[in-house]
């Protein structure tokens, strides 16, 4: 490159605009392949609520349904489990559900609308795998003092059977619980909030 | 018969000679083997590489005629591999040429990182030699990942579900990144359908330039060798290393003997032990992907344990995956954090052997903890492991400047 009779000023103006302009220009091209991997519109159109028939439950049953791609569980707890729940308060991180992604009208150690129907999203807060429920109570190979609940099998957290989180285990957070409402004794539906309710 | 071959053998340099006035053909031959001295003293753990490149033109192969059967669609992807299995002539012998290669690829990878360590070939002037490769092995475990999700078994499934949600631990964005690695609220069809083009051609074409720039880095000051000397600091008169020989014919006739040697083995376990009991391919795959059900046992394939071992001991989320990516990242600072003045093992006397065997243990017993159920004594055991295998580089990085070294040889020794 010769730089006899050479405007060097001009030369470094026009190198610095055109890399500058081209950089913005590939910026922008960049935008329509990212934002391609955004959910599409046919994957965000299906999440429509979903109408659970939990008229044949038996006490102590987990019927597991999908929302929104997630694994929704409605268990039927029977009056020892819900009489249970308390014991084990001092071993739990957030036994209050203080710091839990759940809608306002749940609260409590129950965390449900009605204390028999846990409606929870069975999701690990750790990496998304599905725990186990284990309701016995009794000693188990990961825990001797169980008192029944959900254990994930993927990397050892444990929950209780209000979906409250464990001590000392990799998930940071209680189960979600889904905004859901009862359409009558026999109906919950998943994604819907009570009337009135936020 | 003589002048025939004369003739043949004059026809063939003057069509040589036209090549060459249009591609420089004998230049380049001349050039990366037989003008290119490497060091005479090379062993064993110089196959490695020259392997590497060999797994990876049959995993190229292989995934291209996979490719031709495989339907990347959550409908029709368990059954199109079956298919493959069942249907296609030949079709099992391809999927598991694939497969094996698959672990056989990480088997010659961390034994070509190990030879780094033992004679320091990550060492000044071959620090982005080594960083190259670092870059492959990246690409490489992406690359795994990818692919095993693609038979939409089991595994691939909550496979894919623990290993996206590792990005959903970072604050704030971890959440959206999630989604937008999915391309949906959970993994799915769209999922799928992305890390099939990923696996097949994004991947394995950022991998094919690393190659090339791996191999353009090391021709540029020649291999180290088990001593971890300079070989071009002794040149004859004609400017050759006195401890060199040409490339080719040396050692392409030891590689190639390396090949047939790495061949008995790998056609033995892809012929008799595809599944390696489990450990090639994992029995939960056998069972399509089901949203609802969690296998009970799950683990990732047993290249990945030793890091997802080091996930499983931090008793944190955001934790364990910032211990998790570290324990890759730490390797990339190899040549930064070894700041001894010889390269190889041999004349660095008995520190650096206890502490590259503590490691070497380290990683070898969190891979195979990595795999197990996971007792809490097990998980105690990863933490004591975990924390060997970071001492590893702390103590590297303080010891090896001023720890006692033999005297280096100038030439190398048998």
């Amino acid at each position: 490159m010769s730089s006899d009779g050479v405007n060097k000023g001009r030369r470094r103006f026009l190198v610095a605009t055109t890399s500058v302009v081209g950089g913005i220009g590939a910026g922008f091209a960049a935008v329509p392949f990212i934002k391609s991997w955004m959910p599409s519109a046919r994957a965000q159109a299906v999440g429509a609520p979903v109408q659970v028939n939990i008229g044949k439950l038996k006490e102590g049953q987990l019927l597991k349904v999908q929302w929104r791609g997630q694994t929704v569980g409605v268990l039927r707890r029977t009056p020892e489990m819900i009489a249970n729940l308390p014991k084990v308060d001092d071993a739990l991180s957030d036994p209050q559900s203080a710091d839990a992604e759940q809608p306002e009208y749940i609260h409590g150690e129950e965390r449900a609308l009605n204390p028999e129907f846990l409606v929870v999203n069975m999701h690990c807060t750790h990496l998304g795998c599905i725990p186990q429920m284990i309701p016995q109570v009794g000693p188990q190979p990961f825990d001797e003092n169980w008192n029944g609940g959900f254990y994930c099998p993927c990397h050892k957290s444990k929950f209780d059977l209000s979906g409250r989180v464990y001590k000392g285990v990799p998930a940071p957070a209680n189960l979600r619980i889904p905004p859901y409402s009862f359409l009558d004794e026999r109906t919950v539906m998943i994604g819907v909030s009570p009337q009135g309710a936020v | 018969m003589a002048r025939f071959t004369d003739s043949v053998n004059r026809q063939a340099s003057a069509l040589l000679g036209w090549f060459d006035k249009r591609l420089p053909v004998t230049a380049f031959w001349n050039n990366v083997m037989t003008g290119y001295m490497a060091p005479k003293n090379f062993n064993f753990w110089y196959y490695m590489g020259s392997l590497a490149l060999l797994v990876l033109v049959i995993q190229i192969l292989s995934g291209i005629f996979l490719a031709m059967y495989y339907k990347p669609s959550a409908a029709e992807a368990f059954a199109s591999v079956e298919y493959i299995m069942r249907d296609v002539d030949w079709g099992w012998l391809i999927r598991y040429m694939h497969t094996t290669g698959a672990s056989f690829f990480f088997i010659l990878v961390y034994l070509h990182m190990f030879r780094s360590l033992l004679y320091g070939s990550h060492k000044a002037p071959r620090e982005l030699l080594w960083v190259f490769g670092m870059l492959i092995y990246v690409l490489l475990m992406a690359e795994a990942f990818l692919g095993y999700i693609l038979p939409w078994g089991q595994m691939s499934y909550w496979g894919a579900q623990v290993i996206i949600n590792l990005f959903g631990a970072l604050p704030k964005i971890g959440e959206p990144l999630t989604q937008w690695i999915r391309g949906d609220y959970f993994i799915s069809d769209a999922t799928l359908n992305r890390f099939f083009a990923l696996h097949v051609i994004a991947v394995p074409l950022a991998l094919l330039g690393l190659v090339l720039l791996h191999l353009v880095a090391l021709r540029e000051n020649g291999s180290n060798n088990p001593d971890g000397i300079e070989i071009k600091a002794n040149k004859d008169v004609d400017g050759k290393p006195l401890d060199g020989i040409p490339f080719h014919p040396y050692y392409t006739v030891k590689d190639i003997f390396g090949v047939g040697m790495f061949l008995i083995i790998f056609c033995f376990v892809l012929f008799f032990w595809p599944e390696a009991g489990g450990m090639f391919l994992e029995h939960d795959n056998f069972f399509p992907a089901d949203p609802l059900v969690t296998p009970t046992h799950i683990k990732p394939v047993w290249y990945f344990t030793p890091f997802y071992a080091i996930l499983k001991a931090v008793p944190n989320k955001l934790g364990g995956v910032i211990m998790m990516g570290a324990s890759v990242f730490v390797l990339f600072l190899l040549p930064w954090l070894d700041r001894s003045p010889v390269k190889s093992i041999r004349y660095r006397g008995a520190w650096y052997k206890i502490l590259l065997a503590l490691f070497t243990i380290a990683f070898v017993r969190l891979g195979l903890l990595g795999m197990a159920e996971g007792t809490p004594a097990q998980t105690w055991e990863m933490r004591v492991w975990t924390l060997v295998y970071f001492m590893f580089f702390v103590l590297l990085f303080f010891m090896s400047p001023k720890a006692k070294t033999k005297p280096v040889p100038d030439r190398v020794t048998h």
